[in-house]
C-alpha cells in the first residue's frame, strides 16, 4: 500500500534565547524516519523532550516558536511539503492534515461558539457548504458520545467540561475529512476515569471514518490501545520502530524494555502495626465557602508503613494533607500523632511536632527557593531543628545527598541546574534532614517521566526500610499505589469510600467507584480497552 | 556577564549625570546666578551652550539645575519606593483586613491622575523642597505598592514558602530569606521607572511654576524661564528639555536591561 | 436577573461611590492640611478682625461635615460657588472652558486611539522584525519625554524649521469648525505623540499576549492566513485588554491636556486650574479637580463595562 505520509531522515533544530545569555542552538530531532499508511494509526512515544510533538507538527510542516525543519523529507501524498510555500502550506493544513491538541480547553477560542470553530476549516477550504458542514459536525458529535449533539455546537467552550471539549476537538479535526489526524497527548490533561472514555471515543471515530492518525503520548499503555505501529523516541532520536504487538511483548532495545516494564515495582505489603498518625472524624472546608470538602475522614497510618490516599482531582485528597499539616485547621475531628493530640492550627504546634511531620510536593520546581543552593535547602532544617553549624552541617548534608544517591558536587548548585528527578530527590533529602516519623508525599511522582518516577519510588521504599519513616502517599495513579502502599484509602467527593490493607482494598468485590478507578488504569496489552469498557459498572463523572 | 550596548550607554550616561550633579560647584564654569553675558547669546567657546533670558551661562545652570532635579527625584523615588515596598509586602504577607484596607486606600489615590491630585494639594501647602518631595513620593508610592504586593503575593503562594511555614520559620525569615531575594530584580527595575517618573513629574511641576521656586532652579524651571525665546528662534529652552530627555532615556535603557534579565533569574527555568 | 446586568449595575454603583469618596477627600482632606484659607487670601498682614470676618463669610466656622454637604448639595444643582480671587461664578467660568478642553481631548483621542491600535497590530504582526523594532524604539524615546518637552520640540519643528503652524492656540466662540481644527492642530499633535507612545506599547503587549494562546496555533493549523488569524481569532479576545490599555492611557491624556494648554496658552480647563493653584484659589481648584476626577472615573467605568460585555464567559454563563 502506498504511504500517506513518509518522513525520511528528518532533522529539526531550534535556537533558544535565554534572557541575559547568549543564544543556544538545539537539535530537537535527528535522523528520524517513519511512515503512515492510509487508515493506519502510528503511535509516537517518549519522555518529555523526546521530540514527539515536534515530529507530529512536522507532518503539517509547522514549527512552534523558533523551531525549524532543517533536513530530510516530509512526503505527504507523494510530495515533499518542506518545499511548499506559505500558500501551499495553508492549503494542506486543515484539508489534508488536522491537529488535536493536548489541552482542548486552551485550544478552543473562548470568544466563539463551538459549532463555528468546528466547521471553520471545512468552510475555509470550501470543502462543503455551511449546511453540509453542520450536518457532518452533528453526526460527529453523536459518534463521539457528546450529549445533545443537535444543540451542543451552540455552546461556548467554557460551558462544557474538559472531556467534552477534547471530544469536540476531535470532531473539529475530523470534520473536513482529512487524510491524516495528529493527536498530541489528547487525554493526558484529563482525569484518569475520563481518559478511558475519551480514548475509546477517539478510537471508534478513527475506525469508523477510516482516517489515518499519528497518536502522540508518553504513556505506552495508552498508545498500545489505539496504535497499529509504534515509534519509540528518546532525545530526538528513534530508539525502536515496529508493530504494536512486537513493541509491547518482545521489545528489542533496553530503553523500550525499561518502558514496558515500568510500574512493575513489587512491594510486599507489611502487616498492620501500631498507628503513628490517627485521623479521626475530620471535617473541613475552605474559608469563605459553605461546602465541606472533607466529610468525617477517619484513617490510621501505621509507624514505618505507607498509607496511600487515592482519588481524582476534587476528591479532597490534597486537602487532607493540608489538614494534617495544620495549614487548614479542621472544623471538627481530631488528629493524634505518636499518642498525643496535635493542635489543628499550624501556629500552635511545637517545633518538635513540626519536625516530626514533613512534606514533599508534586512540583519540585516550586518547592525549592530558586535563590538558595542545594546545601542551603537541605542544611536549613539541620540548622533550624538541631542547631548544626559549619563542618557538622556540611558533613550531614553530604550524608543526606549520599542517601538520595546523588553523591558529591551538588552542594553549591542551584535548583535550576538540576534535572527533574534530581530536584525531587533534593526535596526528599530536605524532608529526611528533619528526621521525621511521617512524610506526606503529595503526587510526588506525577510530574515526572515514568522511568524517573520509578527511580523515586524505589528510593522512597529504600529510605523507609532504612529509616523506618511512615508515608502518607497522595496520588491519582493506581499503579503507583500498587507499588508502594501497605494500606489504601480511596477518596471520592470528600469521603473515604474504601479503606483497608492493600490486599483487601484491591480484591473484589468492589464498590462501583473503586471498580471505575481500578478499571481506568491502562494495562500494557492490546485489546484491554475493549474488554474493560464491557465490564465496568459506572460512568465517569467528568465526561 | 555580557552587558548589551544600549544598557552600557545608559549606564555611562546616567553615571555622567550623577557625577556632574554631585560635583556641580567644581565643574560649572560660572556661578549659578550671575548674568555674565548678553541675553540669549548663541553657543560660543566662552559659553558652550549659550546664555539665557537674562544672560546667565546655560551650561552652568544646567549643571546646577541637574543637581536639584536629581536630588528631588532621587529623594522622592526613594520615599515612594520605601513606602510602597513596605506596605506592599505587608499587605501580601499579612493579607486579611490589612491587605483590604491598604488596597482600598491605594485604589482611591489612583482613581485620579497624580498630577491633578498634586495640583489640588499644592494649592494649599507651601511650595518648598520638603513638601514637593513628600507629595510626589506619597502619590507615586501607590504604583510601587501595587507592584510589590503583586510580586510578593505571587511568591508567597509558592510551595517553598509553604515549606518554610511548615518548618516553623518566623515571619522575618520568610520575608527576608524566602520572598525578598526572589522579588529583588523586578523591584530594582521598578526603582529605575519610579526615578524617571519623578524626574518627569518634578520637571512638569516646575514648568507649570508650581515646583522648585526661585532662586533655586531645576531643568523644568529653566524651560519655563526660556520658553518665550523659542518664538524668536532662540533655542535656550531646548537645552534643559534635552537634558531631561537624555537622563530619562538613559535610566530607561538601564531599567529595561534589568527587567529583561529578571525572567531568567525568577527561577524554575534554565536547567 | 441576568448576571451581566447585575455586574454592570455593581460596577456603576462602585464608580459612583468612588467619585463620592474622591469628592470627600478633595473637599475635606485639603482642609485638614496645614494652612489657613483665610490667611492665604488676605496675606500675612491681615488683622484678626478681618480674618474672623472672612471666615464667617466663607462659612469656615461651621463643622466640616456641614460644609461638605452644603457644598455637595449646591454642586449637584450646578452651583460651584464663587472664585475667591475675582468673585466670578465658577460654574460659568468652567462651562466655557470645559468645551474647549473636551474639543482638544476628543480630537487627540480620536486620532491617537485608532492609530495606536493600528500600529500596535503592525508591531505585533512583525514581532521582532524591523517594523516592530523601529516602532518600539521611537516610542521608548517618546515615553521618556515629559509632555512639555515634546511640545517644545514640536513647536521648534513645526513653527520654525517648517513654519506651517502657530505656536499659540486661540479659539473664540464663533470660529468655524475647520478654523478651530487648524488652531488646535499643534497641541493635538503633541497630545497624540504623548498618548500614542504609551498606548501603542501596551496594545502591542496585549496583542502579543493573546497571540501566544493555544487557540491561535489551532487557527494557524487550520490553514488560516496571518491576517485571518488576527482578525477572526486574536482580535475578538483582545478587545477587553485593548480597551483597558486605552483607558489606562487616558490618564496621560488628562495630564497631557493640562500641560499642553499651558504651553500653547490655550484658554481651557487645565490652564484655568494651573492659574488658580498658583493663586491658591481653593474653591476653583476643588471644583476643577473634581470635574477632572469625574471624567476620568467615568471613562474607567465605561471601559470596564465594555470589558465585561466583551467577555463571553460573562455574557453566556454556564
Amino acid at each position: 500500500m502506498a504511504d500517506l505520509l513518509t518522513i525520511k531522515n528528518l532533522r529539526i533544530e531550534a535556537t533558544a534565547y535565554p534572557p541575559g545569555e547568549a543564544p543556544r542552538h538545539l537539535v530537537l530531532v535527528d535522523g528520524v524516519s517513519v511512515s503512515v499508511q492510509k487508515g493506519r494509526v502510528l503511535g509516537l512515544i517518549g519522555e518529555s523532550g523526546a521530540g514527539k510533538s515536534t515530529i507530529g507538527l512536522a507532518a503539517l510542516s509547522y514549527g512552534r516558536g523558533g523551531v525549524r525543519l532543517t533536513g530530510g523529507q516530509v512526503l505527504l501524498n507523494g510530495r515533499d511539503i518542506r518545499a511548499e510555500g506559505a500558500a501551499g502550506l495553508r492549503a494542506l493544513r486543515g484539508r489534508e492534515v488536522t491537529y488535536v491538541a493536548q489541552s482542548a480547553a486552551a485550544a478552543f477560542n473562548p470568544a466563539k461558539r463551538l459549532m463555528a470553530q468546528v466547521i471553520e476549516t471545512s468552510l475555509l477550504h470550501k470543502l462543503m457548504t455551511k449546511e453540509q458542514a453542520e450536518v457532518r459536525a452533528i453526526e460527529l458529535f453523536a459518534k463521539l458520545g457528546l450529549p445533545n449533539p443537535e444543540t451542543f455546537g451552540r455552546r461556548y467552550p467554557h460551558q462544557v467540561s474538559g472531556g467534552q471539549l477534547q471530544r469536540a476537538m476531535t470532531a473539529m479535526a475530523l470534520c473536513p475529512k482529512p487524510d491524516l489526524v495528529i493527536f498530541d497527548e489528547p487525554t493526558t490533561a484529563l482525569d484518569v476515569t475520563t481518559q478511558i472514555d475519551v480514548l475509546a471515543a477517539i478510537k471508534e471515530a478513527i475506525r469508523d471514518t477510516g482516517v489515518a492518525a499519528i497518536y502522540i503520548t508518553h504513556d505506552l499503555a495508552v498508545v498500545a490501545q489505539v496504535a497499529d505501529d509504534i515509534l519509540v523516541l528518546r532525545h530526538g532520536k528513534a530508539v525502536e520502530y515496529g508493530a504494536t504487538d512486537q513493541i509491547i511483548s518482545t521489545p528489542v532495545q533496553d530503553y523500550t524494555q525499561a518502558l514496558v516494564s515500568v510500574r512493575r515495582i513489587d512491594h510486599a505489603e507489611k502487616s498492620d502495626a501500631a498507628p503513628i498518625l490517627r485521623v479521626q472524624g475530620i471535617t473541613a472546608r475552605y474559608r469563605g465557602t459553605d461546602f465541606d470538602v472533607l466529610q468525617s475522614i477517619t484513617v490510621d497510618v501505621a509507624a514505618g508503613q505507607t498509607l496511600a490516599i487515592v482519588g481524582e482531582s476534587g476528591s479532597g485528597k490534597s486537602t487532607l494533607a493540608r489538614v494534617i499539616t495544620g495549614l487548614l485547621p479542621a472544623r471538627s475531628g481530631q488528629i493524634t500523632f505518636d499518642g498525643r493530640t496535635l493542635s489543628p492550627d499550624l501556629a500552635n504546634r511545637s517545633k518538635d511536632d513540626l519536625r516530626q511531620v514533613q512534606m514533599i510536593y508534586q512540583m519540585a520546581d516550586t518547592a525549592m527557593n530558586p535563590r538558595q543552593t542545594v546545601g542551603t535547602i537541605i542544611g536549613r532544617p539541620l540548622e533550624f531543628y538541631f542547631g548544626l553549624k559549619g563542618e557538622a552541617k556540611r558533613a550531614r548534608v553530604q550524608e543526606l545527598l549520599d542517601q538520595i544517591e546523588m553523591g558529591a558536587g551538588f552542594e553549591n548548585r542551584y535548583p535550576a541546574e538540576l534535572s527533574g528527578g534530581q530536584k525531587q530527590r533534593v526535596c526528599i533529602a530536605r524532608a529526611l534532614a528533619a528526621k521525621p516519623k511521617l512524610i506526606l508525599c503529595d503526587e510526588v511522582t506525577s510530574a515526572l517521566d515514568p522511568l524517573v518516577a520509578d527511580g523515586i519510588l524505589k528510593l522512597l521504599l529504600n529510605l523507609q526500610a532504612q529509616e523506618g519513616v511512615a508515608y502518607v502517599f497522595i496520588t491519582h495513579d493506581l499503579a503507583t499505589v500498587k507499588a508502594i502502599a501497605d494500606k489504601i484509602a480511596v477518596m471520592y467527593r470528600g469521603k473515604v469510600v474504601r479503606y483497608g490493607q492493600k490486599s483487601d482494598v484491591l480484591a473484589p468485590p468492589f464498590d462501583d467507584y473503586t471498580d471505575l478507578l481500578l478499571s481506568s488504569v491502562p494495562e500494557m496489552k492490546t485489546g484491554w480497552l475493549e474488554s474493560v469498557l464491557k465490564t465496568r459498572k459506572m460512568e465517569s463523572a467528568g465526561n | 556577564m555580557r552587558i548589551p550596548l544600549s544598557a552600557l550607554i545608559g549606564l555611562v550616561m546616567t553615571g555622567l549625570f550623577v557625577l556632574s550633579a554631585v560635583f556641580a560647584p567644581w565643574i560649572a564654569p560660572y556661578p549659578i546666578d550671575a548674568a555674565v553675558g548678553k541675553v540669549w547669546e548663541g553657543p560660543s567657546s566662552q559659553y558652550w551652550l549659550g546664555t539665557d533670558t537674562i544672560g546667565r551661562d546655560i551650561l552652568s545652570r544646567l549643571i546646577y539645575g541637574g543637581s536639584v532635579t536629581i536630588f528631588v527625584a532621587l529623594s522622592s523615588s526613594l520615599l515612594s519606593f520605601g513606602m510602597g515596598a513596605f506596605f506592599g509586602f505587608l499587605a501580601a504577607t499579612r493579607g486579611g483586613w490589612i491587605d483590604t484596607g491598604l488596597s482600598r486606600i491605594v485604589d482611591l489615590m489612583m482613581a485620579v491622575p497624580s498630577l491633578i491630585v498634586a495640583l489640588v494639594v499644592l494649592s494649599v501647602l507651601p511650595l518648598n523642597l520638603t513638601v514637593l518631595i513628600l507629595v510626589m513620593g506619597v502619590l507615586d508610592s501607590t504604583r510601587v505598592f501595587r507592584l510589590s504586593r503583586a510580586v510578593a503575593a505571587d511568591i508567597a503562594v509558592m510551595d517553598y514558602v509553604e515549606a518554610a511555614k511548615l518548618r516553623g520559620e518566623k515571619q522575618g525569615w520568610i520575608i527576608f530569606r524566602e520572598i525578598l531575594p526572589n522579588a529583588m530584580s523586578p523591584l530594582v527595575a521598578e526603582f529605575g521607572m519610579r526615578f524617571i517618573f519623578a524626574v518627569l513629574f518634578i520637571s512638569t511641576l516646575s514648568f507649570l511654576g508650581l515646583g522648585i521656586q526661585p532662586p533655586l532652579s531645576d531643568w523644568g524651571g529653566m524651560v519655563r524661564e526660556n520658553k518665550d525665546g523659542l518664538v524668536y528662534g532662540k533655542a535656550a529652552a531646548l537645552m534643559p528639555a534635552l537634558a531631561i530627555a537624555v537622563l530619562a532615556i538613559s535610566v530607561n535603557l538601564v531599567a529595561d536591561w534589568i527587567l529583561q534579565r529578571t525572567s531568567s533569574l525568577k527561577g524554575g527555568r534554565g536547567g | 436577573m441576568h448576571p451581566l446586568i447585575k455586574l454592570v449595575a455593581q460596577r456603576i454603583a462602585l464608580g459612583l461611590i468612588l467619585l463620592l469618596a474622591v469628592s470627600v477627600v478633595i473637599f475635606l482632606g485639603i482642609e485638614m492640611l496645614p494652612g489657613d484659607t483665610a490667611q492665604a487670601i488676605l496675606g500675612q498682614s491681615a488683622t484678626a478682625t478681618s480674618l474672623a470676618n472672612l471666615r464667617e463669610s466663607l462659612g469656615l466656622n461651621q463643622s466640616p461635615a456641614t460644609r461638605y454637604f452644603t457644598w455637595l448639595g449646591h454642586a449637584l444643582q450646578g452651583d460651584l460657588g464663587k472664585a475667591l480671587t475675582n468673585q466670578q461664578d465658577i460654574a460659568q467660568a468652567i462651562g466655557q472652558r470645559l468645551g474647549n478642553t473636551l474639543f482638544l481631548a476628543v480630537c487627540a483621542g480620536a486620532i491617537a486611539v485608532p492609530l495606536s491600535i493600528g500600529l500596535g497590530l503592525v508591531a505585533a504582526r512583525f514581532n521582532g522584525r524591523w517594523p516592530d523594532k523601529l516602532i518600539s524604539g521611537v516610542t521608548l524615546a517618546m515615553i521618556s519625554l515629559p509632555e512639555f518637552v515634546a511640545a517644545y520640540f514640536m513647536i521648534l519643528l513645526l513653527t520654525l524649521v517648517i513654519p506651517i503652524l502657530q505656536p499659540v492656540s486661540m479659539i473664540f466662540p464663533g470660529m468655524g469648525f475647520f478654523e478651530k481644527l487648524h488652531a488646535v492642530a499643534l497641541p493635538v499633535i503633541v497630545l497624540v505623540m504623548v498618548v500614542l507612545a504609551h498606548m501603542m506599547r501596551m496594545t502591542r503587549a496585549a496583542i502579543l499576549n493573546v497571540m501566544q494562546s493555544a487557540y491561535i496555533e489551532t487557527a494557524e493549523l487550520k490553514g488560516l492566513s496571518p491576517m485571518q488569524v488576527i482578525w477572526r481569532h486574536a482580535l475578538p479576545n483582545a478587545v477587553a485588554p485593548i480597551i483597558s490599555v486605552v483607558v489606562i492611557n487616558l490618564a496621560y491624556l488628562v495630564v497631557g491636556v493640562v500641560v499642553v494648554e499651558v504651553v500653547f496658552s490655550y484658554n481651557a480647563l487645565g490652564q484655568y486650574l494651573v492659574d488658580h493653584v498658583a493663586k491658591r484659589d481653593l474653591p476653583v481648584v476643588q471644583a476643577v479637580g473634581i470635574i477632572f476626577a469625574a471624567v476620568y472615573i467615568g471613562l474607567n467605568i465605561l471601559a470596564d463595562l465594555i470589558g465585561i460585555i466583551a467577555n463571553p464567559r460573562l455574557r453566556h454563563p454556564k
